[in-house]
Order: C-alpha cells, then sequence, then structure tokens
C-alpha cells in the first residue's frame, strides 16, 4: 500500500523545559483508519496541527502523498480535510454560510443542493439556515464534520471526532469513518481519548507519551486476541464459581471481587464456556471481554 | 483571490458590529447639521469674531455646505481613526478568538495571501466608511445649506476660496483622509496578528493614536523638531493642506495649494508607515505557531 503520511523524527519543543514532540515517527498507509492516542498533553494536538503547517516543526520531516509538506503545502493541503480541536465556526453565520466559505476556501465551489446534501450526510439538512450560535455542541460538531470533508478530501485528519456528541451521535461519527474508509476508500487519521471506539474503527495505532512513540502497529495485533480477560455477571455467583472450579478453567480465574467473576481464557473458548454455563442452567446476565484498548493503553503508558 | 476578498467582506458585512461605526458617524454628522440649522448664524459669529476686522463676511455667506463639512472634518478626522481600529485590530484575533483561524489556516492558501486578502477587505471597509462621511458630511450639507464661498480660518487669518474650486480639493483630501485611515487600520491589524484576542489589539491602537496625538498637539519646541515629524498623527492631519491656498489680502489663487510639497512629504510618509506595519504583519504572520 503507499504510504500517505511519513513522518520522521519529529520535534517541537514550547519553551526550554517543555517538549511538546519527541522524536515522534510513523507512517499512515492509503485506506487506513489510524488511530492516534495518547492522554491528554502527549502531543497529539501538537502533531496534528504540524501535519497541517499550523506549528512549525523544530526539527523532523513531514511528507505527505509522497511530497514534502513544507515545500508543497497548498498542493497537499487541497487533498486534507480536518477537524481539529473542538469543532469552531463563525457562529453568527447559518450552517449553510459557513460551509460555502470553507468549500471556497479549500478551492471548490458547490451548488446549493451539493452543500445540502453534505449537511444531510451529517444530519443537519432541517438546520441548514439556523444560524451556528443556536446549535448544540453536538451539531457543531458534526457541521465540523461536514466542514472538513466538503471538498472531498483523499486524507481526512479527526481531532477527538467524538467530542460533545451523545451516544448515538458517537455512534453516527463511527459509522461514518466506517463508511469513509470501506466505501469510499478514504485514509483517516483519528485521534480520541474514546479508546473502545478506537478499537472499533482503526485498522493500526500509534500510542504517544510526553511526545515520545510508544508502541505502534495493527490494533488487532496490539490487542493479542489469543490470551483475553472475560468477565462474567450470573445470578448466582458462588454457583457459578463452584461450576468454574470443577471445570477445566478452574487455574483460569483471575479475580471474583464485586458481582462478577473475571476469567483469562483463549477467545476460541468463549462459546464453549457460555455453553458449559448454560447447560449447568445458570442464568448469565453478562459476558463480556475485557482485553479492552483500554486496558493495553494503561498498561503501556504505565498508568 | 477575489473569491477569496468576497468571503472577507461577507464576514466583515454579516457581523452587525460592522454598522456601529456607521451609526455613531451617521448621528454625529446629523447632530452636527442640525445644530448649524438652528444655530449656525450665531457659531459663525463666534469663529468670525476671533479674525482680522479685515473679513467682515454675513454669517449667511459663510454659513453653507462646503463650510459645514470643514467643520465636520475637523471633527471627525481625528476619531474615525478609533472606529476603523474596532475592526481592523479584529481581523486576524477575531478569528483566532473565534477558532476560526486554524480551520482557515489549515486551506490551501497561503498565510501570505490570507493576510492580504483580510487588508484588502479592512482597506474596503475603511474607504466605504470614508465614503458614507462624504456623502454625509459634503453632499447631505451641500444639500441642506447650498454652496458658497468657503472660509478657512488660519490663525488670525481667513482663506477664501472660491465655490467653483472647492470640490476637487474635498476629493483630494478624502483620497488624502483614505491613507490617513489605512495607516491606523496598519497598525491595527498588525497588533491583531500578535493577539488571540480582540481588546488587545483595538486598546494597544487606541493607546497608540491617543498618545501621539497627544504628542502631536503639545506645542513644545523640543518635539516639533525631533518626534513631531516622524508621527502618523501629525501627517494625518495633512489634508487640511488641500485648503490653503496662496493669495494675499483676501485674494486667493485658483486653483493653488500653498505648500504641496509638505502635503505630498505627509502622505510619504504614511504611506511607508503602512508599509511598514503590513511588513511586519506579514513577518510575524508567516512564522506564527497558531495554537488558539
Amino acid at each position: 500500500m503507499p504510504v500517505i503520511i511519513r513522518v520522521s523524527n519529529l520535534t517541537k519543543d514550547f519553551g526550554a523545559h517543555i517538549k511538546a514532540v519527541d522524536g515522534l515517527s510513523f507512517t499512515v498507509t492509503e485506506g487506513q483508519v489510524y488511530g492516534f492516542l495518547g492522554q491528554n498533553g502527549a502531543g497529539k494536538s501538537t502533531t496534528i496541527r504540524m501535519l497541517l503547517t499550523l506549528i512549525r516543526p523544530d526539527s523532523g520531516d513531514i511528507e505527505i502523498f509522497g511530497l514534502h509538506l513544507l515545500k508543497h503545502r497548498n498542493e497537499i493541503l487541497k487533498k486534507i480535510g480536518a477537524i481539529i480541536e473542538k469543532p469552531d465556526m463563525y457562529k453568527y453565520l447559518t450552517a449553510m454560510e459557513n460551509l460555502r466559505i470553507f468549500a471556497t476556501m479549500s478551492g471548490v465551489k458547490l451548488s446549493e443542493k451539493k452543500l445540502l446534501d453534505q449537511l444531510a450526510m451529517v444530519g443537519l439538512a432541517e438546520r441548514a439556515n439556523s444560524k451556528v450560535k443556536t446549535y448544540s455542541q453536538g451539531m457543531k460538531q458534526r457541521l465540523g464534520i461536514a466542514i472538513a470533508l466538503v471538498h472531498d478530501p483523499e486524507l481526512i485528519i479527526l481531532d477527538e471526532p467524538t467530542n460533545g456528541l451523545d451516544p448515538q451521535g458517537i455512534a453516527d461519527v463511527r459509522n461514518l469513518i466506517l463508511h469513509l474508509s470501506k466505501e469510499r476508500k478514504k485514509t483517516l487519521l483519528v485521534s480520541s481519548h474514546l479508546l473502545n471506539e478506537m478499537e472499533m474503527i482503526a485498522d493500526s495505532m500509534l500510542i504517544i507519551d510526553k511526545g515520545k512513540k510508544v508502541v505502534e502497529g495493527r490494533t488487532d495485533e496490539l490487542l493479542n486476541p489469543e490470551k483475553i480477560q472475560v468477565e462474567i455477571i450470573t445470578d448466582n455467583k458462588s454457583r457459578t464459581l463452584d461450576i468454574l472450579k470443577d471445570s477445566k478453567w478452574s487455574g483460569s480465574l483471575m479475580n471474583t471481587a464485586n458481582g462478577s467473576i473475571v476469567l483469562e481464557i483463549q477467545k476460541t473458548n468463549i462459546p464453549e464456556l457460555n455453553r458449559m454455563l448454560v447447560e449447568q442452567n445458570v442464568n448469565i446476565f453478562s459476558l463480556k471481554p475485557k482485553h479492552t484498548l483500554e486496558d493495553f493503553f494503561l498498561s503501556v503508558t504505565g498508568t | 483571490m477575489l473569491q477569496l476578498l468576497k468571503i472577507e467582506l461577507y464576514k466583515i458585512f454579516k457581523r452587525p458590529r460592522t454598522f456601529i461605526a456607521f451609526g455613531v458617524i451617521t448621528a454625529i454628522i446629523l447632530l452636527v447639521q442640525i445644530a448649524m440649522k438652528f444655530g449656525g448664524d450665531e457659531y459663525v459669529g463666534l469663529v468670525m469674531s476671533g479674525l482680522s476686522a479685515a473679513f467682515d463676511a454675513p454669517a449667511q455667506q459663510v454659513l453653507n455646505g462646503y463650510f459645514v463639512c470643514f467643520i465636520i472634518l475637523n471633527l471627525l478626522l481625528i476619531h474615525v481613526p478609533i472606529l476603523v481600529a474596532l475592526i481592523a485590530g479584529d481581523m486576524i484575533s477575531g478569528e483566532a478568538n473565534m477558532g476560526t483561524l486554524r480551520l482557515l489556516a489549515a486551506k490551501p492558501v497561503s498565510r501570505t495571501k490570507l493576510l492580504a486578502v483580510k487588508f484588502a477587505a479592512t482597506s474596503v471597509y475603511t474607504i466605504l466608511l470614508l465614503v458614507w462621511v462624504a456623502i454625509l458630511s459634503l453632499f447631505l450639507s451641500i444639500t441642506l445649506f447650498g454652496t458658497n464661498q468657503l472660509f478657512v480660518a488660519r490663525g488670525l487669518e481667513v482663506n477664501i476660496i472660491s465655490a467653483s474650486d472647492i470640490l476637487w480639493r474635498y476629493i483630494a483630501a478624502f483620497v488624502f483622509a483614505a491613507v490617513g485611515l489605512l495607516t491606523v487600520a496598519s497598525l491595527a491589524f498588525m497588533f491583531s496578528t500578535f493577539a488571540d484576542n480582540s481588546i488587545g489589539p483595538i486598546v494597544a491602537c487606541v493607546c497608540v493614536i491617543i498618545v501621539f496625538t497627544i504628542l502631536t498637539q503639545l506645542q513644545i519646541p523640543f518635539y516639533d523638531e525631533t518626534i513631531k515629524p516622524w508621527l502618523f498623527t501629525t501627517h494625518m492631519l495633512g489634508w487640511k493642506g488641500f485648503f490653503y491656498v496662496e493669495g494675499s489680502e483676501g485674494i486667493t489663487v485658483q486653483g493653488s495649494i500653498e505648500n504641496l510639497p509638505a502635503v505630498i512629504k505627509s502622505g510619504l510618509i504614511l504611506l511607508t508607515y503602512i508599509v511598514i506595519f503590513l511588513f511586519i504583519a506579514s513577518w510575524h504572520f508567516k512564522r506564527k505557531n497558531i495554537l488558539s
């Protein structure tokens, strides 16, 4: 797959003692949803701002679409759509007016119908002519996504795109990202603190801490699906425990505190475990994998 | 470029605050015109009483549209710069404050071009404001008070300019005033590139104008030769040069300007200020890390 973003030894200091990004290198290939993870202040937004030429790196190189970013700035930015942190736009203008302004700034002139279609895609068609100051945070976030996509960019950079959205809004953004990736073959770089969301959408990911790369790789490989923790909640915990202690998973019991039971088993054994408990007339309220990206993230960042 | 300029103008004229300056100017000019309509003779008598006894023109002859316009310009061209600073000081910092600067700066438009378009829009706004001043102060005054000779007081003397020799002087004065206002606009615009909120650049610009104006008006010989010749506020008054004419004993030379080189020098100094302010703005903005 062609490399879309290649970042090499990127460094940025803010003053003598604040190293925002420290020798960061990574690559994003075409068609990927690339998750960009890190705690607040880890350097995610600074890195994204350097990718968009908002901040000048102290050292290091950025190539996008095979071109040097600073030498081919306008050529590259024409093919990028971005949300940068919170969605800010002209509050005294309508959604339609905002969209038209940013489309023109991106070098495209779209008809009213096309603009309306863009707003319909994020569920804002009915409020197209309302001033943005009357919008909720979630609506502003969706308008921000429409603005990022208005010129049909090849690379989409979304910095915390689900901020301020309700659960339905988060699911909508997730589906939109998957649609853009799978159906429209876009490349996406997505930073988020909602790790479970990232787990559902990212093909690959990079975790950074204090401006440095902690780990980079394919999401499924990083999560190590062969070894998984499963949390079980049933109507009778003590009886369930007795059953498990008499089973082949007795050695897999990890934690029986609170109301749940946690086992570490092979992922492929989950259906068998479920079947055995049902056959023993145990009413299962919940059986879910616990080895999520969040656990992984916390373990690699040492928090 | 034209598309981008249209966008900037659209943004400026969609904001209610843009029209505050137009409203303020309209109110001041109308108040002066009302005062002149109902108490103009008394005012003219007061002005003429301090002049040489040689000039004994009837108040009805002195009080006309050109005279009222001259009074209004003397009042307004000191204060309009503050209104210009309200918009110019907000051009970049206002975008930073709203959070839209990062969106604009991440678009395929170079920062130099973005800055150029924004200053062009500021200039259009400034010139429109001045055109509005011209329409109200000159053309409405002519409609209300008619035309006649213009009496311009200079210390104890008076320049009398014939009615047929006045209109071009006003046009030239307004063009000169536009350069003066653009100097203030470029100062506020430069400050705007340094800040992430609008208040700072506007206050900084107004403070500079106040300090420079005070220094310009100070009657201290030491400053007359050292500082005053270089203050832009000194040269912003250069528009008056178009109404100082050659002549003696009340007879003026048609189409003359008493000290044209001084007027040109003032204009050039103002243009130099504009270039310096815009150069600093561009140099800083191109290197600025956009963190807002």
